[in-house]
């Protein structure tokens, strides 16, 4: 119902006071984030502060306990088929890639395509072989996701993203399963997304992309927000002793 | 990181050509020898010869009974895995009952049970005459109803076998459940329980044995019926056994050849 109010300087994303549990265990305590369209978010924090969990709550892999969550005017709600919807439109880009490993590179990118949005054969192949293009391996369209490297699969995960059309992307620590060789080329394309406008959360630790793409920083511990700002204030100016704590941990 | 890697070759067909007396299948040179011999005997004894074409009349019985019922069984199989793995508490409910049902009670006993008291009491309160369901009818609705428990539990370990990220994947590009479970879940786990329903195939085969406890003209009752007026037990059970060797033998074989053509295919 909100959709045709949907204005140029409303933000793509909304969170407001999401808590999210586990059992017992308070997983997110009451965060509140907003993504301006175009905006490329990082995500920082040490090892269970809560990043992934926060990120898989915007698309409700993990449906929150408290709060509530906006994208592009539209709430997310557990309710599958508008659920559905919202997520064919947010991208997710996960730490260990998973592409379908019984299906070619074309087809895992024409899958949702086809099934989804209901787009023909020839066309959702020729949206999979531009976007293969787009990421630098147009030559591995036929191959199955294991034959490649772990470079080349994060990029076609990628491309699997976009071909969708995605509003949002979500990555969780796209380049941490990668051989050191080959983060720079998943980083390259990503750079490539920011430049041309998308919108961006991003768990990771890359200071370079951060400092290259990053528009605002989160540093998360413990469930909660500790600090946020530009790349330059948090990381060269820290407020928080358990940021700078943290950043001189990854730092070195 | 790196040893966090999907490992992007598996299952790669042996290199090494050569011949070597340790990994030679000599128990497959055993069991075919066994099987030459019993050929033998058939061609050269007229007797042999006689009995071999006495149970040769059961075999499409069996090959018949064998395949509907597995096929059948695959299809409620899958129903009741989907079911057992299902989050609706009731289809849940309904197939983990069912399965341990059926895994509880011997399949001999079963067979009794379902051909003569479950089929007869359905039939009835569904306004039709019992008599008029053949005995194959009821042998075949016997074992899918056997066979669909234990195949649901493979299909279970099998959906269960494939990782959370695969569905999350799939749900995160906007698939509904059923889609992700159809084009991403369901393909993979069927791809690796292969071999354990090849071993239902040939457990099917075997069992549909036990149906010549109703009767059904397969090769184990016409084989029986064969040794009560000839009584040439040693050779007629000679045959018997030399027939399920065979075809078991001959299954398992091709569903080896089947399993490497398909890993080698992908991976
Ligand atoms: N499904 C789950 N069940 C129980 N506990 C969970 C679950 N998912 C996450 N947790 C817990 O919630 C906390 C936050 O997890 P989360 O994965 O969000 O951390 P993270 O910041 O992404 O850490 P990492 O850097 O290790 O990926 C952790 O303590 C984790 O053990
Ligand atoms: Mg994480």
């Amino acid at each position: 119902m909100s959709t045709k109010l949907a204005t140029a300087n409303q933000p793509m994303i909304s969170i407001s006071n999401v808590s999210k549990f586990f059992g017992d265990f308070r997983a997110l305590d009451d965060v509140s984030l907003t993504v301006d369209r175009g905006e490329v978010l990082m995500i920082v924090g040490p090892s269970g502060s809560g990043k992934s969990t926060l990120l898989r709550c915007i698309n409700h892999l993990e449906v929150p306990d408290a709060g509530e969550i906006i994208i592009d005017g539209k709430h997310v709600k557990p309710q599958e088929r508008e659920l559905n919807a919202i997520r064919a439109e947010v991208g997710m880009v996960f730490q260990r890639f998973e592409l379908f490993p019984h299906l070619t590179v074309l087809e895992n990118i024409c899958l949702a395509q086809q099934k989804v949005r209901k787009s023909s054969r020839s066309e959702s192949e020729k949206v999979a072989r531009g976007l293969l293009e787009k990421v630098g391996i147009p030559e591995q369209a036929n191959k199955y996701p294991p034959k490649l490297s772990g470079g080349q699969q994060q990029r076609v995960a990628i491309a699997r993203s976009l071909a969708m059309q995605p509003k949002v992307i979500l990555f969780d620590e796209p380049t941490s399963a990668l051989d050191p060789e080959m983060i720079n080329e998943v980083l390259d394309v990503m750079l490539t997304l920011a430049r041309e406008g998308m919108t961006m959360v991003v768990v990771s630790h890359e200071m370079g992309f951060a400092r290259k793409a990053a528009h605002q920083v989160v540093f998360m511990d413990g469930g909660t927000i500790v600090e946020q700002g530009t790349p330059e204030q948090v990381f060269g100016a820290p407020q928080h002793e358990r940021t700078k704590l943290f950043l001189s941990r990854i730092l070195h | 990181m790196a040893a966090d890697l999907p490992p992007s070759t598996s299952l790669q067909p042996p290199t090494n050509k050569r011949f070597n007396w340790r990994t030679f299948p000599w128990w497959l040179v055993a069991i075919g020898l066994i099987i030459a011999y019993m050929g033998f005997r058939i061609i050269s004894d007229p007797a042999y010869t006689n009995i071999f074409e006495a149970i040769l009349t059961g075999l499409g019985t069996t090959l018949m009974v064998t395949g509907i019922s597995f096929i059948c069984a695959l299809i409620l199989g899958l129903l009741l895995g989907l079911g057992r793995v299902s989050r609706n508490v009731l289809l849940r409910n309904i197939s983990i009952g069912y399965i341990e049902f059926i895994r509880g009670v011997p399949i001999l006993v079963l067979i009794f049970t379902i051909s003569f008291a479950v089929v007869p009491a359905l039939s009835k309160g569904m306004g039709l005459d019992p008599s008029k369901i053949s005995l194959i009818a009821r042998a075949i609705i016997a074992l899918v109803l056997i066979y669909a428990a234990y195949i649901a539990e493979i299909f279970r370990a099998g959906i269960e076998s494939i990782s959370r990220g695969q569905m999350e994947a799939a749900r995160s590009l906007g698939l509904t459940h059923a889609q992700a479970m159809r084009y991403v879940i369901l393909p993979q786990a069927f791809r690796n329980v292969l071999p354990a329903l090849g071993n239902d195939l040939i457990a099917i085969l075997k069992d549909s044995s036990l149906v010549s406890v109703l009767g059904v003209r397969e090769i184990t009752q016409v084989s029986r019926l064969s040794v009560s007026s000839s009584f040439k037990y040693e050779e007629t059970y000679f045959i018997l056994t030399a027939f399920y060797l065979t075809m078991t033998l001959v299954l398992s074989l091709l569903l080896q050849w089947l399993q490497r053509k398909m890993s080698s295919n992908v991976h």
